[in-house]
């Protein structure tokens, strides 16, 4: 009960953020709402025994990956975006196909939820980091391994590409 | 307890509203925010099947699409940062040339 509780107010903090997000014409509030959501994801995830994950989800995301956006947006100076009325295909062809997209969504759901639907329980911590260690340097070494080939890649990229151009 | 479903449900919802935003919002940077939104509404179904079915395997994924998610915002914006040096505008309908 007390789950069902605690998911249905972090569930509305998450929609009410991302609703925020598209609402606010200012980038500085959307990313702020971004990290609202984010926070209550990570609640979700504890809930659901991810341990792990919502740590990670705390400390990259919220934490590194949105003050990276905060930074570039305070760097360029974003103001309030203008709609300069030119993207009529983002409204007569995208509202129509995200409507289909949420239709198909909950029509999907609806037959599932027809099917059987056993709830998750309060289970024995699923995702401990002692678990994800196990398999990430075990069975997963190698794509382990490869990411870190990226970010490399990634953070070359970023310098090179935000580099004033050279004289 | 929790179904499965409502955990699902949440995840699509987040989704579409991503989707939408990447649709309707002009300025670059709140582009690239609602691609962040769809990423973690993936995640979530993600940590949920995890759940479900007991599987670890879904969370070291979680792992592999947070690591590109960052990898892509810092790539992302220094292309955003490259692009408003040369045009001096964050306005994706402004941004109609590939080179100036």
């Amino acid at each position: 009960m007390l789950h069902l509780i605690l998911f249905f107010i972090f569930a509305a903090v998450c929609i009410a953020g991302a609703v925020n997000l598209l609402a606010q014409s200012h980038p500085i509030n959307s990313a702020l709402s971004l990290i609202v959501v984010m926070g209550s994801l990570a609640v979700l995830y504890l809930l659901l025994g991810a341990e792990f994950v919502a740590a990670i989800q705390i400390i990259i995301y919220a934490g590194a990956v949105m003050v990276l956006f905060i930074f570039v947006i305070m760097l360029l100076n974003a103001g309030i975006e203008e709609h300069s009325g030119k993207s009529y295909v983002a409204w007569f062809i995208g509202i129509p196909s995200v409507t289909v997209l949420v239709g198909l969504a909950v029509y999907s759901l609806v037959l599932y939820q027809e099917n059987s639907d056993p709830a998750i329980g309060p289970e024995p911590i699923l995702g401990s980091v002692q678990a994800i260690a196990h398999l990430l340097f075990g069975k997963f070494l190698l794509p382990f391994e490869v990411t870190s080939v990226l970010i490399l890649i990634a953070i070359m990229g970023a310098v090179v590409l935000a580099r004033r151009g050279e004289s | 307890m929790v179904p499965l479903a409502y955990y699902l449900g949440l995840s699509t919802i987040l989704f579409c509203l991503g989707v939408l935003g990447f649709l309707i919002k002009r300025n670059i940077i709140t582009i690239f925010i609602c691609i962040e939104l769809m990423l973690n509404a993936v995640n979530l179904s993600f940590v949920a099947f995890s759940a479900y079915l007991k599987n670890l395997n879904a969370q070291v994924f979680v792992f592999f699409v947070m690591v590109v998610a960052a990898a892509e915002a810092a790539v992302g914006l220094a292309i955003i940062i490259a692009v408003f040096r040369t045009r001096e505008t964050l306005n994706v309908d402004r941004v109609n040339l590939l080179k100036l």
